[in-house]
């Protein structure tokens, strides 16, 4: 039931990731220029060249350039970066840890308090509550990532000095960049939550759950939540790319290592394997994401098992 | 058809307060753009070293960044461009989504399905990586940043004029026009668009909103508008160096940036509420 | 006397959809409430279970009294244990009334351990028995079906079911029908009827079809736009109908032969809540009004059936 579906989906996914898999490929032979001179750094000796070639096909049609480069990814070969003059693979291995547990930290935090605040808004409808809540949605949904890190910063790190300013050394430098995701997500998660609630809250069946003599709070845990459950759910599947998307910024402006920051500075550097490299790697956990959301709504929901039978 | 627009909905949108000063912002802002050249106090690219880093005060509303250049004027010519960017980049975004969605809706079958794989997919990916990705491939710069902003608010007009359509398909009056001999080409512009251009105008403002936040963030990173173009993100980026002793250069063009998008979202509900189009809103 | 009902006034928001609404209900007794669309009998219902703030209603006048218990004085605690427990509620759509994430032996099962204090086990035991009584075949695997899974019919009797589960004394049926499919309907209408005997229900039915009022209920109560109009027993209101209302819609029944059949339709359509007509609301689209119709409002004239209309006591 649930495997056979997570199968499904799981097959589905393959040949979208491959699609992208080929954009990302052809980022290098879209610029300007001898693809060759994107992949390796200026001033190296012919011979260099010849064996990037060599290992690279770059002598060969594009489909089969494609095919080896694809080949070397499975097998870990990332390539080398230009700047550092090292295998991205090792690279990507050392950001990757800093920018997940970045990410983990920011989603749970989100989903979390989003959650409760999104409940919490519907509970107390009509009254002032809700409206504070609306107003922070508003504002979580709307300022942008970076000049609230900013923010953030010059108020917590630099006025107050709780936090430091940037880097991962010690604990409490990850606080500030999952509180600056979090604004955002916060907003996302309670503001779906908030509407679903209002949905479901009109549907028939609540008014014959009343009939029984159900309590109110019986009503929402056990029968309006799993229902409103369902489109925060496939929101937040949808959406883990835009945490994703504020880890990359967040990562930039408190100097934090990650994939986002690399990302970022190989871009301004030009250093293409790297760019690839990352855009991959991101590109793989929106996919992985997608993927997680859909297999848990199928678990949610026995009506979509039933429609892909 | 646009007179009747404007007549009806979108004057209404002006009925609470809300609306008018949300919407009362947007329309300043946009002819502050429009007569930039005029308004300024200050030429935004002189440079005044006596006073560099002053805190806002008369003459120098929002203050001087750390050439001595009038903040303020600045930020008014980055309006200019944040605003045109998004504008035509989402301008774009809505008639190739348009295009896409009608016909989607309207052949139905595999050609749909593989339409809407695509573009659930590019809704999945947050703006912030298809902007990065457009930016490894044409360069930093305006270009990019307008690929960017296209690529990643199409799915949602996309979506929205599709559902339209497939909804519009079923009601009888389009299968009795059919029957009546009409072509497919009279349907789609006669019938179907103008129910779904509703819809598609309000998201459209929202999606500018966006588009001005991932205008300010390539900025920011120094990817997007290079010097001499003004623009939110890059003032800010500059700024960064100064964060400790001039944090208006920073915290002033946010608010400028933050003000527009709050407004765009309450204009926007407004719009919502009086063209009476929330279902039609559904799931986007 | 099992329910009474006098002067019931309701009030959404700015707009009162209901007033001047009164009528009782027996021990044993059937009471079937008519009307179109519009008349204000769901909403009655919805009164008497007093889930008026799930729609921001509230009653502004009159009162309700269930075996002796005025409802209107009632805490929403105190409601809680008289719904599903004394009173049972069976909605119009069975395909929206069941919660579709859980299966349907549980969500009966609740209404045992709620107001019965039964057991998980004991609970089951008694459900499986009851989809039995409601003539389902094999109850014991279709308790471990998803709404979906189910006809219409069906989903009705789970419906009806959870009304059941905790033996009432009171049964609301808020058009039990309407939702079904024509033969599905005459089965689940025999199966109320027997089920009432059986276990010596007191029904408030309520519905717009005066056909099954007329195979099912012991008394009638007539509403229209938001008010009565005309009362009493089911031999009484058929044989001599004294509001011109009642007249059309007995007339509306498809009666004769298929060649001679007519079908008779009452001109004009069911006033907008927001804005009744002044004086007798049926005033516009009665064939007997005059001016004074327009200005004053008739009260029940106590007839042999009660009858809001002023000319109530002419020759029919």
């Amino acid at each position: 039931m649930i495997i056979k579906y997570s199968i499904q989906r799981l097959l589905m996914i393959i040949p979208v990731s491959l699609s992208i898999s080929v954009f990302i490929f052809l980022i290098v032979h879209m610029l300007p220029g001898d693809p060759i001179d994107n992949l390796i750094r200026v001033g190296s000796s012919p011979a260099d060249r010849i064996a990037l070639i060599a290992k690279y096909g770059l002598d060969q049609s594009l489909f089969k350039q494609y095919i080896i480069w694809i080949g070397r990814i499975f097998t870990g070969d990332f390539g080398d970066a230009i700047v550092l003059r090292r295998p991205v693979a090792d690279l990507i291995g050392q950001n990757l840890p800093y920018s997940l547990q970045l990410g983990a930290l920011a989603f749970a935090f989100s989903s979390i308090v989003g959650l409760i605040l999104g409940i919490t808004a519907w509970a107390a409808r009509n009254s002032w509550v809700e409206q504070v809540v609306k107003g922070f949605i508003l504002l979580g949904s709307t300022v942008p990532g970076f000049w609230l890190a900013l923010l953030m910063i010059l108020l917590f790190s630099v006025t107050l000095g709780w936090f430091p300013v940037s880097g991962a050394k010690t604990w409490s430098s990850i606080v500030l960049p999952v509180l600056t995701i979090g604004f955002g997500g916060i907003a996302l998660v309670a503001r779906v939550t908030r509407v679903a609630l209002l949905d479901v809250a009109r549907e028939d069946f609540i008014t014959l759950l009343h009939a029984k003599g159900l309590s109110r709070p019986v009503i929402l845990f056990r029968h309006l939540l799993p229902h409103a459950l369902l489109p925060v759910v496939t929101i937040l599947a949808l959406r883990i790319g835009w945490i994703l998307g504020g880890a990359v910024t967040v990562e930039f402006v408190f100097g934090r290592p990650g994939l986002g920051s690399l990302l970022i500075r190989a871009l301004g550097q030009r250093d293409y394997p790297v760019v690839q490299g990352c855009l991959l790697m991101l590109a793989l956990a929106v996919m992985l994401g997608t993927l997680i959301g859909d297999i848990t709504q199928a678990a949610m929901d026995p009506r979509i098992r039933e429609a892909s039978k | 058809m646009i007179a009747a627009i404007s007549n009806s909905g979108f004057g209404r949108a002006f009925s609470t307060p809300l609306g008018v000063i949300a919407g009362g912002f947007l329309i300043l802002l946009v002819v502050v753009a429009l007569f930039a050249p005029w308004i300024t106090p200050f030429d935004i690219a002189l440079q005044d070293l006596d006073n560099r880093n002053t805190a806002p005060a008369w003459p120098h509303l929002m203050g001087t960044d750390e050439f001595g250049r009038d903040v303020l004027s600045r930020v008014i010519y980055g309006a200019r461009t944040s605003l045109s960017v998004s504008a035509t980049a989402i301008g774009i975004s809505v008639t190739v989504g348009m295009i896409l969605g009608a016909a989607a809706g309207y052949f139905g079958g595999m050609f749909e399905r593989a339409v809407m794989t695509v573009v659930d997919l590019t809704w999945s990916f947050p703006d912030i990586l298809i902007a990065l990705i457009f930016v490894a491939i044409l360069g930093p710069g305006l270009t990019s940043t307008m690929f960017a902003i296209a690529i990643a608010y199409l799915a949602q007009f996309t979506r929205l004029t599709r559902a339209q359509i497939v909804r519009l398909k079923q009601e009888t009056f389009v299968e009795a026009t059919i029957n009546l001999g009409a072509s497919p080409i009279h349907i789609v512009f006669r019938h179907l668009l103008p129910n779904a251009l509703a819809p598609v105008i309000v998201v459209a403002m929202l999606a500018i909103g966006d588009g001005i936040v991932l205008e300010a963030t390539l900025g920011f990173f120094g990817l997007g508008a290079q010097p001499p173009t003004p623009s939110w993100g890059a003032m800010m980026s500059s700024g960064t160096a100064q964060l400790f002793i001039a944090p208006w250069v920073i915290i002033l063009p946010g608010v400028a940036i933050a003000i527009t998008v709050i407004a765009v979202n309450l204009f926007g509900d407004e719009l919502v509420r009086a063209l009476d189009i929330r279902d039609r809103l559904r799931g986007s | 006397m099992m329910l009474r009902v006098d002067n019931l006034g309701v009030s959404i928001g700015s707009v009162r959809p209901l007033s001047g609404v009164s009528f009782n209900l027996g021990k044993g007794e059937t009471v079937g409430i008519v009307g179109e669309s519009g008349s204000g009998k769901s909403l009655t219902a919805m009164s008497v279970m007093g889930l008026l703030p799930l729609i921001n209603g509230e009653i502004t006048s009159g009162s309700i009294n269930f075996d002796g218990t005025e409802l209107t004085a009632l805490s929403e605690a105190e409601y809680r244990l008289l719904r599903g427990g004394r009173i049972g509620l069976i909605t119009q759509n069975p395909m929206t009334s069941l919660d579709p994430l859980k299966k349907i032996g549980p969500q009966i099962d609740v209404v045992a351990r709620l107001h019965l204090g039964l057991g998980k086990r004991a609970a089951r035991e008694r459900t499986v028995e009851l989809l039995g009584d409601l003539r389902i075949s094999d109850p014991a695997s279709i308790y471990h079906l998803y709404p979906h899974q189910m006809s219409g019919g069906m989903k009705q009797r789970i419906v009806i079911a959870m009304a059941l589960a905790a033996d009432p004394d009171l049964l609301i049926a808020d058009e039990p029908t309407t939702a079904l499919d024509v033969t599905v309907q005459a089965q689940i209408i025999r199966l109320l009827m027997d089920l009432v005997t059986d276990r010596n229900l007191s029904l408030l039915l309520i519905t717009h079809d005066m056909s099954v009022v007329a195979q099912t209920c012991d008394k009638v109560v007539v509403m229209y736009a938001g008010t009565v109009v005309e009362r009493g027993t089911v031999e009484a209101i058929f044989d001599s109908p004294h509001h011109p209302y009642t007249q059309a819609l007995i007339g509306c029944i498809p009666r004769g032969l298929v060649g001679e059949m007519r079908l008779q339709g009452i001109d004009g359509t069911v006033p907008s809540v927001v804005h009744y007509p002044d004086g007798c609301r049926f005033h516009p689209r009665c064939s007997r009004a005059e001016d004074i119709c327009a200005t004053i409002v008739p009260e029940l004239v106590e007839t042999q059936n009660a009858a809001a209309c002023h000319f109530a006591n002419e020759e029919t």
